[in-house]
């Protein structure tokens, strides 16, 4: 009969309008603004540099090695590496970013720059809502605007965070007693050498 | 009917198309379609010449979204081309990494572990449900079946795409695999999720046949218009499901048993006239195979890593060499072709783009045909403007 498909698919239509009444699963939309569905945990959208502790500057787990300037493929992060050293994590000194620049309208979102740093400094954010009528000024983000704390980081990629926190607490261990070990055998050493040593030779310190 | 190239050669240098002149009562008329036009899918042009309602002669006009993506690869290091390949057909991001990662892994003779074999072709499939899903509903759009078959295939794709973005991090640019297997490892909860969808996908086709197969307004816009002879698909190197629609039995899975297709049992959906009708018909089936495929590769997922141990993410060097790595992607054959010179980059870097190739015979398909089915052959075409220009 003629006309016979397209009262079938009316039928499929009408089947979906009423259901949008009876069914939550039926009705796949949100107002946006005023409802919001929750963030997928592994979202990416833009970059931002971890920090521990209360210190953005101090706490700062860069050390300016620019892999992620390298490897960036649309070549949208600039560093400059810093004169002086900090302190990082396990307390080694490093040099640390002077200036750390991600213009946000040139980054394409696509994690290299996560993957291939070797300190767990750079993580994506999952912060969309970033519309501005600034390009310039306010998609130009630096070290200051990037910088997020590590509880920021655990809020947003809970289990990627603590997976890297379990990491990074491995690393400080098997570092301080690798310097412990130093330390011990430096001081054993010295201490032999004062023994055996003529009295006229000074004793040599640990590290 | 002539062609007269009246001002081909004027002074101001602007190259207008030649005249055409009609033999018949009446003028012709030249109707540039396109760049902004919405059923052209993007930034592409038609220059159309009329006769009436007839197409007389259709000039396609590429080049409006031209990036530079093959240049631009040659001077980055192979990893940093990855995310790119994501931008080339936005629809299916996974499938082109996967056609990127393989003419890698051949360059440089890499093995891809089992599990990271089946997460592939899990996320392959996915990829081509969602895309035919919403090419039909494309189709269908500029049918004038105002949106709503388009909104049903939306909402199955959106399903899909949470999938996608739950695991790769992001819903289009997915940027998942990398040359030795996959980024991150997939869940439990993650398989779990795409079981479910997957168990509703069957609803959803059904749904979309009941809405569209035997519709008769379908069925009279679409039968016996835009005909591909086989032996003109085969010779224009179309590929994909149109050349299928064509009744050439030519699909890679089958026949180049990359990845693990061959541990498969699904069949090759092939038409018979070669009209529209046909190329939707086929991609409905395809999407059933697909279906089938997710449901045997989702039984066995195996353990074990997902990333080669011994695969370098960056500062490889590829002896010299060359590689083409092809895969079935939704659209065709998706193929890229490398030559290393034992440096950090590609020495060249091409891709073989199916939606380019398959749009060569677009004028073709449309001379004859009145300006209003332009469209619809257009857009059974199934094309995405970011890999026909790139």
């Amino acid at each position: 009969m003629l006309g016979e498909g397209i009262l079938k698919g009316m039928l499929e239509t009408a089947k979906n309008f009423a259901g949008s009444f009876v069914s939550e699963e039926r009705l796949t939309t949100v107002e946006y603004p005023e409802q919001r569905i929750p963030t997928i945990e592994n979202t990416r959208v833009f970059p931002f540099l971890v920090y521990d502790g209360p210190d953005w500057q101090a706490g700062m787990r860069c050390v300016a090695c620019q892999i992620c300037e390298k490897e960036c493929p649309p070549k949208c992060i600039y560093i400059e590496k810093s004169k002086d050293k900090k302190p990082d994590f396990v307390g080694k000194m490093q040099i640390y970013p002077a200036r750390f620049d991600i213009d946000v309208s040139v980054c394409m979102s696509c994690q290299i720059c996560v993957e291939v740093c070797p300190f767990e400094a750079i993580k994506m954010d999952t912060q969309f809502e970033l519309a501005t009528d600034d390009r310039f000024g306010d998609l130009l983000l630096d070290r200051h605007e990037l910088a997020k704390s590590n509880e920021y980081y655990h809020s947003i990629h809970p289990a990627e965070a603590a997976e890297v926190d379990a990491r990074l607490a491995h690393e400080k261990a098997v570092a301080e007693a690798k310097a412990r070990a130093a330390a011990e055998k430096a001081a054993a050493d010295a201490a032999a050498k004062a023994a055996a040593a003529k009295p006229e030779m000074p004793a040599v310190g640990g590290r | 009917m002539s062609i007269a190239a009246t001002n081909a050669n004027r002074a101001d240098g602007w190259n207008r198309p030649p005249v055409i002149e009609s033999e018949g009562e009446g003028e012709l008329l030249e109707v540039a379609m396109g760049p902004h036009h919405p059923s052209t899918h993007g930034v592409f042009r038609m220059d159309v010449a009329l006769d009436g309602e007839r197409v007389i002669r259709l000039k396609p006009v590429f080049g409006y979204l031209h990036r530079n993506h093959e240049k631009i690869a040659e001077g980055t290091s192979y990893l940093a081309s990855m995310p790119y390949t994501d931008r080339l057909d936005y629809f299916c991001s996974l499938t082109n990494n996967w056609a990127y990662a393989l003419a890698v892994e051949k360059l440089t003779a890499q093995e891809v572990p089992e599990r990271a074999q089946y997460i592939r072709v899990i996320l392959a499939e996915l990829t081509r449900i969602q895309n035919h899903a919403s090419t039909i509903g494309f189709l269908l759009q500029e049918m004038g079946a105002s949106g709503t078959p388009l909104m049903y295939a939306f909402r199955e794709r959106e399903k899909i795409l949470d999938l996608f973005e739950s695991l790769t991090g992001s819903r289009m640019m997915c940027n998942y695999m990398r040359f030795g297997g996959c980024r991150v490892d997939v869940s439990e909860p993650w398989l779990d999720a795409t079981r479910k969808v997957v168990a509703g996908l069957p609803a959803f086709v059904e749904e979309f046949e009941a809405l569209l197969s035997g519709n008769e307004i379908l069925m009279a816009r679409t039968q016996g218009v835009g005909v591909l002879k086989p032996d003109l698909a085969v010779n224009a190197s179309i590929s994909g499901p149109m050349l299928r629609a064509s009744g050439v039995n030519y699909d890679i899975r089958k026949i180049d048993h990359y990845g693990i297709y061959d541990r498969f049992k699904f069949r090759v959906p092939l038409g018979d006239h070669g009209d529209i009708y046909d190329r939707y018909m086929v991609r409905v089936l395809e999407m059933r195979e697909s279906i089938g495929i997710l449901n045997q590769a989702l039984k066995e997922v195996p353990g074990g890593p997902v990333m080669d141990p011994k695969a370098k993410l960056r500062g490889f060097r590829p002896k010299a060499g060359e590689a083409y790595g092809r895969i079935e992607a939704p659209k065709g054959e998706l193929g890229f072709y490398l030559i290393s010179d034992g440096s950090p980059n590609p020495y060249r870097y091409r891709v073989r783009p199916p939606s380019l190739i398959n749009l060569t015979v677009l004028e073709d398909m449309c001379l004859g045909q009145n300006v209003a089915d332009v469209v619809l052959i257009f857009g059974s075409v199934d094309i995405v403007l970011g890999e026909v220009d790139r």
